[in-house]
């Protein structure tokens, strides 16, 4: 962290002003509060107020059953939906020890990855407004509407997806999708290398970020940072390598490594994982041609709800669908802990269940909480503007922050 | 797997404090233990600072209640290795009247937020916190929200009365 100096002293000429960083302020991209004391331009000290779109989402899940439980998981990290809700249906699938056909863990792939690639589009947009550029946005933007409306073939919605089910998907990929999947990938890399062209090597943007906020690993993992900005630190840290989730394993992708944790090696970071999300979608890709096409779930009728037309016209998939929908399925009395790697760090979804039809106990480890708190200390003699690139490039989530 | 097993693990932990730790189980391959809120902070460090555990990584720290038991609360630490990539499990439960627990923020900075967090939810008093405050609800909450007890919706609430639906 910088070390400026700092005038407390009580000549008149040195006093302090206090300013109040949100909740509401349009810099911050959410609903964040920082009360802030400054010297100037100067940060002498700060304290961040969080919790102002709390939803007790971990009460809420102690009332519901599983599978009415994905909804909320949607509204952590509403810019990577995907991600949560699949993190979610793993760790259920984990507790009720369901296999899941290989071209439903590649799809999941697929998803996810596009998932982290709007994620990330975002969070580097976003920085590029914060410093003053609002071309590379723009440019980017367009591509995450189009992986919104991939989303849209595959699950009928688009920020708050609910995408897939305990068990496989709702219902199989169309045609329609994969055609935008694969225009999707022969378009963006151009705009993404257009994109790093705008950023990297450009004067005004290095020297706004390089150096600012810079951590070292040792603070990061003892702030139990992860994701993007714990890479950006050096620590090659990524669940997704380590304890690897929905056949990672069969994939071929490197963990990119950072080397000061500043906000120029964070956003380094980030548009390289956007090329190994490509590259993981292309091989992802290539493995389903092997696969038969018209699997899209595990076969298990006690917890995957049947179509409704099914259920309507057979009586099997009617007491299934009774059975699931009442909660008459029992379920085994232990504790799981699932992590996958969210956008913005590790997403752990720690399980405690009693054999009931909803969880006893659910905790989410929420990333954005968990990186934010050093947020105000790393402040301390940081120059206002760039606490406001800081916290961008943080890529905190108020929804997650909060839950 | 990591370069140890659970085994190696716990015979290891035993050794350093014996008698002090209960196995819970291994759920999913991850070791459970419990143990008192004398030992936690020793466990903790031990774990952390062991040249061949390093556990460094704190990964998580929530609670749970259990109405019916008479130790009630009980407060969970995920720990994981990111050299060995083992992950561990500590629980240490206590009775409603004594819900103090020694903090870990002397070990890991990022404790800090998650010991508030519990604390807001189900009123476990960590001692020696530098800053034990509510986190997510508003400061003059009076209730520990996560606890069964506490309902899900407020029962004093109005606006959901039948008679405003005709029936």
């Amino acid at each position: 962290m910088q070390n400026h100096p700092v005038y407390t002293d009580n000549d008149p000429q040195n006093e302090l002003s206090t300013l109040n960083l949100g909740p509401t302020h349009p810099a911050t991209h959410g609903v964040f509060q920082n009360v802030l004391q400054l010297d100037g331009e100067r940060i002498v000290s700060g304290v961040s107020t969080i919790g102002y779109i709390h939803r007790a989402f971990e009460k809420i899940a102690e009332h519901r059953p599983f599978y009415q439980i994905t909804p909320l998981t949607d509204r952590l990290n509403y810019c990577s939906s995907p991600i949560n809700n699949m993190g979610w249906h793993m760790t259920v699938e984990k507790l009720l020890g369901i296999e899941m056909p290989k071209r439903v863990d590649y799809l999941r792939v697929i998803v996810m990855e596009l998932a982290r690639i709007s994620d990330h589009i975002v969070c580097n947009g976003v920085l590029g407004v914060d410093t003053g550029a609002f071309t590379g946005f723009l440019y980017m933007m367009e591509h995450r509407e189009a992986i919104y409306e991939i989303y849209e073939e595959v699950c009928g919605s688009r920020l708050t997806t609910n995408i897939g089910r305990i068990g496989g998907f709702e219902r199989n990929f169309n045609t329609i999708a994969f055609d935008k999947l694969r225009k999707f990938l022969k378009t963006f890399p151009k705009t993404l290398k257009e994109f790093e062209s705008l950023f990297n090597r450009n004067r005004i943007f290095v020297d706004r970020t390089r150096d600012v906020a810079a951590v070292t690993a040792e603070e990061a993992l003892s702030y139990s940072w992860s994701g993007p900005i714990l890479r950006a630190t050096g620590v090659d840290y990524d669940v997704r390598a380590m304890n690897p989730y929905s056949s990672y394993e069969d994939f071929e992708f490197e963990v990119p490594v950072g080397t000061n944790g500043d906000v120029y090696n964070r956003f380094l970071v980030r548009n390289e994982e956007m090329w190994q999300s490509l590259r993981i979608i292309e091989q992802a890709l290539a493995k389903l041609e092997k696969e038969p096409t018209d699997i899209f779930h595990a076969d298990v009728p006690d917890f995957y709800l049947p179509p409704k037309e099914e259920v309507y016209n057979n009586m099997e998939a009617l007491i299934y669908h009774f059975k699931i929908v009442m909660g008459e399925v029992p379920t085994p009395t232990t504790e799981v802990y699932h992590s996958v790697e969210g956008a913005n760090g590790e997403l752990g979804f720690y399980l405690v269940n009693d054999g009931g039809r909803s969880p006893y106990r659910l905790h989410f480890r929420r990333p954005s909480f968990i990186n934010y708190q050093m947020y105000a200390p790393m402040s301390r003699g940081m120059l206002l503007s760039d606490a406001i690139i800081n916290m961008s490039s943080l890529n905190v989530i108020a929804g997650e922050l909060d839950a | 797997m990591g370069k140890f097993s659970n085994e190696e693990l716990l015979n290891k932990l035993n050794a350093e404090f014996p008698e002090q730790l209960t196995v819970v189980g291994e759920p999913f391959g991850l070791l459970t233990l419990e143990t008192g809120k004398d030992n936690i902070i020793a466990i903790l460090s031990y774990l952390k600072n062991d040249a061949a555990l390093q556990f460094i990584y704190l990964t998580d720290i929530t609670a749970i209640h259990y109405p019916e038991q008479e130790k009630q609360i009980g407060v969970i630490y995920h720990l994981h290795s990111l050299v060995n990539n083992v992950r561990i499990r500590l629980k240490v439960f206590m009775t409603d009247g004594d819900v103090h627990m020694p903090t870990a923020t002397e070990l890991w900075n990022g404790a800090n937020w998650m010991e508030r967090e519990t604390y807001d939810f189900f009123g476990v008093i960590f001692d020696g916190h530098p800053d034990l405050r509510r986190i997510l609800n508003v400061d003059d909450m009076t209730a520990f929200p996560m606890r069964k007890e506490f309902p899900l919706e407020d029962p004093n609430r109005v606006d959901k009365k039948d008679y405003f639906f005709g029936r």
